[in-house]
């Protein structure tokens, strides 16, 4: 991409001073309606769960419903100490996962970035195979439940997105372009060592990236259901937020399953019971969402130039 | 003697390297290894060392049932259409997002179709459940409100080649625009003040200047997503159809027929094929695309 010039700060509007007014309204017309278009299961959802249940069961999802009602909330607030659990589960793997996904990929960063490692290109190497081929899905099970024995157990949650070849190659083609050598070689003349180049200069050096990858965790732990969902079977204490959604969903598709095989009336009932409301499980839904709604018009922008830095190549 | 000397004086350095390392090996290395029992009658209670090897037999069984040619077509056809159509719309998208320049109103939107990137497919599936529901959704809603009679959509399999790319697009078009409209942003003024003077209007300043200095990345892209053609996203093909039974022969993709065989138990051997057939395929696209791209623009190249 070497054809482009960084402009954005003398950007005067040439592009679009004679870009007719009634073409003008036509795009912003579009781009709205997409835009908010886009919002809407998301707000339907948001007034699903605030709607009154049985006005749900006669009306259906409507946008603005005939009656509000804030029960599933209370209803999740008083009987949900799984979903609290759930929660902080999931709260506490993004952060571990996070910061441990960043401790081990930014140290191997540095040590493959320092020209006096002899084997920085077997380790890239080492590092590039991993993105070409992978195992498969069923190799990689068999590896992480029964090999290392981790069914069952947070570190299935932790580990296998902790560490990505694409990331790691980010950080290098960064390190390598940002912090010139001659600083660390420097500190290393003057005495500091290796774990000290790497804290004090390097580190703090690299923040815009690795903060770009920290956001880049942060979410993907956060959204994560897909280990959960192949490795947490029988342990329900560490169920994170999203397998448990996923978990509600499949109680229903059982039920409107059942209904067609013949269960009994009594089972059937029991089973109707014990699944939340409509109402509830979209206010759940609301609570898996929120995290993201209330810090994403912050990180928006951090993310856009990070998806610069991130197509950076040297 | 020399090695070791040299080991010596990088312990740190090996020592930083170590996690990932291990890592690595574990996760990425041991089950590339691992791949090959495709080639056996795996019995998990007689694990890798114990089961019997059976050459490709595994594989015959794949490519006789009628599920080898529905998955690789569902995988590849979704994933074209995902790939060409996605690139048109994100630049059209970034185009217009450009042109209407730094109004609040454009910024507002352009955070706004971004935001279902940060969605799981598990929140993803609620979403398209509440419009698709046979009983209370809102689709089913407009359509008796103008007096049709209502559609069981996860029993609809016509109906899923163009849900699955309208949610792909939800998803994925802010993420892609984006892309391209930072490609647009660097685009030296200098060209447009020229074309000013020379005539041209804002629809022949787009076409003669914005399109042909966005063909680079727009290829590269395309390229590179082809690497990825044969992978499929297992959130959206599992999550939002629901597994849906009436729905596979339109909606399972080699990873949904993976993971159904994995849970179902059924020959652990012939879903291991289909996963490495994948793989194997899958890493001839990236080397062969990447091949390409070397060719087209060196600069983009992974490696």
């Amino acid at each position: 991409m070497k054809l482009f010039k960084k402009n954005e700060f003398v950007e005067k509007d040439i592009k679009r001073e004679d870009l007719p007014k009634s073409i003008k309204a036509i795009m912003t017309t579009i781009t709205t309606l997409l835009s908010f278009s886009m919002l809407i299961p998301l707000l339907l959802t948001i007034s699903v769960s605030f709607t009154d249940n049985e006005t749900l069961m006669l009306e259906g999802y409507k946008l603005i419903p005939s009656k509000w009602s804030t029960s599933a909330y209370e209803y999740l607030f008083k009987a949900g100490s799984q979903i609290w659990q759930a929660y902080g589960i999931s709260i506490f793997v993004t952060i571990v996962g996070t910061v441990a996904g960043l401790f081990v990929m930014t140290t191997f960063a540095y040590a493959i970035t320092r020209n006096s490692f002899p084997w920085k290109k077997q380790y890239v190497m080492f590092v590039y195979i991993t993105m070409l081929f992978s195992g498969g899905m069923i190799p990689i099970y068999m590896m992480v439940s029964n090999v290392l024995g981790l069914r069952d157990n947070i570190l299935a949650l932790i580990l296998p997105l902790c560490v990505n070849g694409t990331y790691i190659l980010i950080l290098r083609t960064y390190m390598r372009t940002s912090v010139p050598p001659t600083v660390v070689e420097a500190a290393k003349i003057d005495g500091a060592g290796d774990w000290r180049c790497f804290w004090q200069i390097v580190l703090p050096m690299c923040k815009p990236v690795v903060a770009t990858i920290a956001l880049f965790l942060a979410v993907a732990y956060w959204n994560d259901w897909y280990q959960a969902f192949l490795y947490i079977v029988k342990n329900d204490d560490i169920v994170p937020i999203q397998l448990l959604l996923k978990r509600i969903e499949n109680e229903i598709q059982y039920l409107s399953n059942a209904a067609n095989t013949g269960l009994t009336g009594v089972e059937l009932q029991r089973l109707n019971e014990n699944l939340p409301e409509e109402s509830v499980k979209m206010a759940l839904v609301v609570m898996v969402v929120t995290p993201i709604l209330v810090t994403y018009p912050f990180f928006q922008k951090f993310f856009i130039s990070g998806i610069t830095i991130g197509s950076v190549k040297e | 003697m020399k090695f070791l000397k040299e080991v010596y004086k990088n312990k740190v350095l090996l020592l930083m390297t170590l996690p990932v390392t291990v890592l690595l090996i574990l996760l990425n290395y041991c089950p590339m290894f691992g791949a090959l029992m495709a080639f056996q009658d795996f019995k998990a209670y007689k694990g890798f060392f114990g089961s019997e090897w059976v050459g490709f037999k595994n594989f015959e069984f794949l490519f006789k049932t009628s599920d080898a040619w529905i998955i690789t077509r569902n995988t590849l056809c979704y994933n074209l259409v995902f790939i060409i159509l996605g690139a048109i719309l994100a630049v059209i998208l970034a185009i217009i997002f450009d042109l209407l320049g730094k109004t609040r109103l454009n910024t507002v939107n352009q955070i706004l179709v971004l935001f279902p990137h940060f969605i799981s497919w598990v929140v993803g599936s609620y979403f398209v459940y509440t419009v698709l529901s046979f009983d209370k959704g809102i689709l089913n809603g407009i359509i008796e409100f103008f007096g049709g009679t209502p559609i069981n959509w996860y029993n609809e399999p016509k109906a899923w080649p163009f849900i699955l790319p309208i949610a792909h697009f939800w998803k994925g078009i802010g993420y892609s625009s984006i892309i391209y409209y930072s490609s647009i942003k660097g685009i030296s003024l200098d060209y447009y003040e020229a074309a000013k003077i020379d005539g041209a209007g804002w629809f022949q300043q787009v076409r003669y200047i914005t399109v042909p200095m966005l063909k680079s990345i727009v290829i590269v892209m395309l390229i590179l997503h082809m690497g990825s053609v044969f992978r499929s996203d297992f959130g959206l093909f599992y999550l939002v159809t629901r597994n849906s039974g009436a729905l596979y022969n339109v909606t399972s993709t080699i990873d949904t027929y993976v993971y159904n065989g994995l849970t179902q138990g059924s020959n652990l051997g012939m879903t291991a094929a289909t996963g490495l057939y994948q793989s194997i395929v899958a890493c001839i696209l990236v080397i062969t695309t990447n091949a390409i791209v070397r060719k087209v623009s060196p600069d983009d190249a992974m490696f």
